[in-house]
């Protein structure tokens, strides 16, 4: 008896759940559906109010000549602040700038933080201390590291070049573009990694123990259970990391500010649009350039979920 | 390979190895607050402080004896948390619609979320300083306030979803059969079982507030609401060539030691939301 009223009930319940559910539908999905949108409604208000609504009068003042300094002399002029931002260098020098960092911190805090993850994933002592001092640089401004870096690379008061055999003590780092370039970059990679080896730690994680085992038996070596089995069931993971990081790059401005102010050619685009709006008041120009760079990390995006071909939604919806 | 003590050896370097990345250049910046600003001024290279160029808590006494420096740190707390109180509170209403509802516009919300959590913030600027003078909410604390609630929404947003769909649903419903309204189960049920989600992604979004420099800038032109990270950054000190960096090593030991303990007292926790929104979300 008691073993066989067990499964019926479970079969009996199920189609009456069903009809049940399928009965009330029309009434409780209204409900649920003004419900929900009432939920949502403020926080797309915000976001919107912050974003669509001020890029929208971006678009359009991108089409003025329009400066603070002389607000009277405002007037349509079209695609004019496009045409004269993308046939000056000075713009292809912050993007070439931009792209080079961009791509630098995110190849080495790929490697380095995948390699962090590695040593997380397998550490088994002192867990707990590790974990909190990989988020201390997350949680350090990021002017602060800034400032950190740029004192360590100081030729007069930093340690860098005491510490580097190969480079002489009165270096200084932030004279010429690429050494200035490296400080910058030294100080991004720094702070970031931690964050990229939590996400990849993560990824680690959902991949089944069980299959490296089975790849293991079957005789395979460590390169080939982490080309063959870990590396691609960690797709999705790695993408999320490379995408946010990669537009999180793309907009570096903090680290310029501090270390460098954009001097000897430092500047990424996200300082030149900040420098014609804030310190020159030139509005219009400053919008074409905010429209600039929004649709580069939209082609950004676009081209890094389309290499990895994964849907970023499903992704991030799916367990 | 299994545990040969080739990898054991591996992986002690590696844990070694993460520590000094992590600690080091905090290490270098405490550091350089107790240098003496005579010793940095004619130059002191070098990790510690050298002979005769120890300068105890000079620094610190300084730093927080400066009036535009207390005003920044208050201005931070006070926005930082404003702005994370809002957020929350907005986030959690938008998750658990997402993660229990269905209703039209959910694909909308997750979409636009998604892409202001691409939008580079300094696109922005440009428009919100314009708009900002226009409303007079340039140089205020909304005004900064507002930017930051919309730019960590989708963050809180999606950390809560994630949690929110482990919870056990059920309860709600047993709630709703023994007579309670939606709202009466979601606030009685739901809502103490939500609690340790919601506060993972309070955190998370105190971060990002506290951690912003481009409004920051941007959108304050005086005390009245300029954050930490942007005064640290305009601090100049009195000879104008040369910054008193050991006065602003100081002065970032300060502005950094809240998130230093709010890490070190919730670090699981962080991970956690970090990850969960990210990944798993």
């Amino acid at each position: 008896m008691s073993s066989t009223t067990t499964a019926p009930a479970g079969v009996a319940k199920t189609p009456k759940s069903k009809k049940a559910g399928a009965g009330a539908a029309s009434d409780r999905s209204v409900a649920e559906n003004r419900l929900g949108m009432k939920l949502v409604a403020p926080a797309l208000v915000v976001m919107l109010f912050v974003t669509a609504f001020p890029m929208l009068q971006a678009l359009w003042l991108s089409l003025s000549n329009y400066a603070l300094t002389a607000p009277d002399d405002r007037s349509f002029v079209g695609a004019q602040n496009y045409v004269t931002a993308l046939s000056d260098p000075l713009f292809w020098r912050t993007m070439l700038v931009t792209v080079g960092i961009m791509v630098v911190t995110v190849f080495f805090e790929l490697v380095i933080g995948f390699v962090f993850a590695l040593v997380m994933h397998r550490v088994i002592f002192a867990r707990g201390i590790i974990r909190t001092s990989i988020l201390i640089p997350y949680g350090v401004i990021t002017v602060v590291s800034g400032f950190a870096w740029q004192f360590a690379f100081s030729s007069t008061n930093g340690f860098v070049n005491a510490w580097l055999p190969f480079v002489e003590d009165n270096f200084n780092w932030f004279g010429e573009q690429f050494p200035a370039l490296f400080a910058i970059c030294v100080s991004e990679i720094w702070k970031t990694t931690p964050f990229m080896s939590l996400l990849l730690l993560a990824g680690l994680a959902q991949v089944s123990e069980d299959m490296i085992e089975a790849a293991k038996v079957d005789g395979a070596t460590w390169w080939q259970r982490m080309w063959k089995v870990i590396l691609p069931n960690m797709r999705a993971a790695i993408m999320v990391a490379i995408l946010f990081r990669a537009l999180d790059a793309f907009r570096i401005f903090d680290n310029i500010f501090v270390m460098t102010g954009g001097a000897v050619n430092t500047e990424s685009v996200s300082f030149l649009t900040y420098r014609q709006v804030i310190e020159q008041f030139q509005i219009g120009m400053g919008s074409a350039l905010s429209v600039l760079l929004f649709l580069s990390v939209l082609v950004i995006a676009f081209g890094i979920v389309k290499l990895f071909r994964v849907d970023l939604a499903a992704a991030r919806q799916e367990g | 390979m299994g545990n040969t003590p080739l990898r054991k050896v591996g992986i002690v370097l590696g844990a070694a190895l993460i520590l000094v990345w992590c600690l080091l250049p905090v290490a270098w910046i405490i550091s350089l607050s107790f240098k003496s600003q005579e010793s940095v001024t004619n130059g002191s290279p070098g990790f510690f402080p050298s002979e005769g160029g120890f300068a105890g808590w000079d620094n610190y006494v300084a730093a927080w004896d400066n009036e535009q420096f207390r005003r920044a740190i208050f201005n931070s707390i006070g926005i930082s948390l404003i702005a994370t109180v809002l957020s929350v509170i907005v986030a959690t209403l938008a998750a658990y619609a997402i993660a229990r509802l269905e209703f039209k516009g959910k694909k909308l919300v997750l979409s636009t979320a998604l892409a202001i959590a691409m939008f580079p913030v300094v696109s922005l600027v440009g428009p919100l300083f314009d708009m900002w003078r226009a409303i007079g909410l340039y140089d205020t604390w909304p005004g900064l306030i507002i930017p930051y609630m919309s730019f960590t929404l989708p963050l809180a947003i999606w950390t809560l979803a994630a949690f929110f769909r482990e919870i056990p649903w059920e309860m709600e419903q047993a709630a709703q059969v023994d007579g309670a309204t939606s709202w009466q189960a979601f606030r009685k049920v739901i809502v103490p079982l939500a609690a340790p989600g919601v506060f993972t992604a309070a955190i998370l979004t105190f971060f990002f507030a506290w951690n912003d420099f481009v409004f920051g800038i941007s959108l304050t032109s005086t005390e009245a609401a300029r954050p930490i990270p942007a005064s640290l950054s305009f601090f100049v000190g009195s000879d104008p060539f040369n910054r008193p960096a050991s006065l602003l090593a100081a002065g970032a030991v300060i502005a950094t030691l809240p998130i230093i303990v709010i890490v070190l007292a919730f670090q699981r926790k962080i991970v956690a939301g970090l990850t969960s929104g990210a990944v798993k979300g």
